[in-house]
């Protein structure tokens, strides 16, 4: 029995072995080529050309700008939908809740693609308004997931106590159930928040290359003609940076019934 | 009235999802390359997806997603449940441990890991873009899927069953595939699907990987950056996504009928 247990411990070498060369070893290069000349040696000219050409940070700023906005529009249009079917009878709803996360799993270029053609027919503009409608309506799903979790797992005795106390309806609303679902609202956040800023795809498609968000300059310096990997490995791990911080909130508000990406199945 | 109301808001905000689906529905119908213009009723643009002049381009884009997305799916399958089993029977600290490094590719920026991937195989593997590269970034990040959906069912299974099938006289490989396995089986189907989906899905990490690989995801992204859009890509978008909808539709209904409470 003690020999079989080290034995299974040993299925899982395949994948430690794969995730330290394909899933650390990347991430480690990335560090590494932020400190790399295209010769190979030590420089910090990548961090000080980020830092002062203007363009990095300013861009930087912008999309943060962005996904700011984003997030708050997803977040105001979600909530409320989040709030009224957790209300609903289960059954009726879980087909409704399936309704908005189904474009999830629709590719996200398929999605740009109709909403490019919807706003061609609206008569809109193709800039920084087109994009951001793009945004929200890419990322609301993920918005709406988390929270109708968090709010439908939410003890309704809560809402009757407070209601028994006096509570008004806004009273209700702001001092009970906000505060109750605020690991929803967190894990909705962050599932918006990066991907939105760290996007080049809807950006290019909405706005052709009109508006350039981080993602965009990322691609750019890897791909492009202009292209400078040192530098866009010094914005891959201002990315990181920002992936972790959103993580280290996340996990300080988690619960357990915070979705993965992916939840519907 | 507030009943209304919240119904209300509720398909308002529905018809805001669904209408720039229904838009590119409707004019993958009319036979024009310029976004939102209308040239009437034409079937031609998806007669073209057959025979047109990108037929053979969309042929082999198509057939290529679905190869890298089998041999994807195959490979992280194996490699998933595996780790799994295995890291399941680690002391606690190491499985935590191990666990938080298969959340790293699900929470990181896909861009990064794409990046970085880029750059591992460019500079130091010294392997140049195609079909290896997109693989390995396939599986790279559709195992932490199938792992964290078999790793329940090892959390749910009574460990008294397989220790049972021991005391029987059981080899430990017999009581794996006889036992432990079929009782896992749920999660490494649904672990399956999943990697398979999310692989058919992926553009990022295929764009900074592909190399003159061709995927559906990339052949639209090439054609439909330019300020027009070829009829027979609207026409191929319908298609994909009328696919993709009836499988979401039958895998929920099966789901909803066994196990109605979970989305």
């Amino acid at each position: 029995m003690k020999k079989f247990t080290v034995n299974r411990k040993l299925f899982a070498f395949p994948y430690i072995l794969f995730m330290l060369l394909f899933i650390l070893l990347p991430m480690v290069m990335i560090l590494v080529g932020a400190f790399q000349n295209a010769d190979g040696s030590f420089t910090l000219s990548k961090f000080s050309k980020f830092f002062t050409n203007g363009i990095c940070l300013q861009n930087l700023w912008f999309s943060i700008e962005i996904g700011f906005i984003t997030t708050v529009l997803c977040l105001i249009i979600g909530y409320p939908i989040a709030y009224i079917l957790s209300r609903w009878n289960s059954s009726k709803a879980y087909l409704v809740v399936l309704l908005f996360v189904l474009p999830m799993w629709i590719n996200m270029l398929l999605r740009t693609l109709g909403t490019k053609t919807f706003l061609a027919l609206i008569g809109s503009q193709m800039g920084v308004s087109a994009v951001i409608f793009g945004l929200v309506y890419n990322f609301l799903p993920f918005m709406i997931l988390p929270l109708y979790t968090s709010l439908s797992n939410l003890d309704k005795s809560y809402i009757e106590a407070a209601q028994d106390l006096g509570a008004t309806g806004s009273q209700v609303l702001f001092k009970t159930v906000i505060p109750l679902s605020v690991p929803g609202i967190v894990s909705g956040i962050t599932m918006v928040f990066v991907p939105t800023v760290s996007t080049f795809v809807i950006t290019q498609m909405l706005s052709r290359g009109n508006v350039v968000i981080f993602g965009d300059l990322i691609y750019e310096y890897f791909t492009g003609i202009t292209a400078d990997q040192g530098v866009g490995s010094v914005m891959s791990i201002v990315m990181l940076i920002l992936v972790i911080l959103s993580n280290v909130v996340l996990n300080k508000f988690a619960d357990n019934s915070a979705p993965v990406k992916g939840g519907l199945w | 009235m507030k009943k209304t109301l919240s119904v209300c808001f509720v398909v308002l905000a529905l018809t805001f999802i669904y209408a720039p689906l229904l838009v590119l529905f409707i004019f993958s119908f009319t036979d024009s390359s310029v976004f939102g213009q209308w040239n009437g009723f034409s079937l031609q643009p998806y007669a073209e997806i057959f025979t047109g002049s990108r037929s053979g381009r969309i042929f082999t884009a198509v057939s290529n997603t679905f190869l890298l997305a089998i041999i994807s799916t195959a490979i992280s399958t194996v490699l998933g449940t595996l780790a799994a089993i295995g890291i399941f029977n680690m002391r606690s600290k190491t499985r935590k441990l191990l666990s938080n490094a298969n959340q790293l590719p699900i929470i990181n920026a896909e861009i990064v890991t794409a990046v970085g991937l880029m750059v591992l195989f460019a500079s130091l593997l010294g392997i140049k873009s195609g079909w290896l590269t997109l693989i390995i970034g396939h599986v790279s990040f559709c195992t932490p899927y199938v792992f964290l959906s078999v790793m329940p069912r090892l959390y749910q299974m009574d460990p008294n069953v397989y220790e049972a099938a021991l005391d029987l006289g059981a080899t430990p490989t017999k009581a794996l595939r006889k036992v432990l396995i079929p009782m896992i089986k749920p999660g490494i189907i649904s672990g399956a699907i999943l990697a398979f989906t999310i692989s058919l899905d992926d553009f990022v990490i295929t764009i900074f990987n592909n190399g003159s690989v061709e995927t559906l995801s990339t052949y639209i992204w090439s054609d439909s950056k330019r300020g027009g859009i070829d009829p027979t890509t609207k026409a191929l978008s319908v298609v994909l996504f009328i696919i993709v909808l009836v499988v979401l539709i039958l895998v929920n209904i099966k789901k909803s009928k066994t196990n109605p409470k979970e989305i």
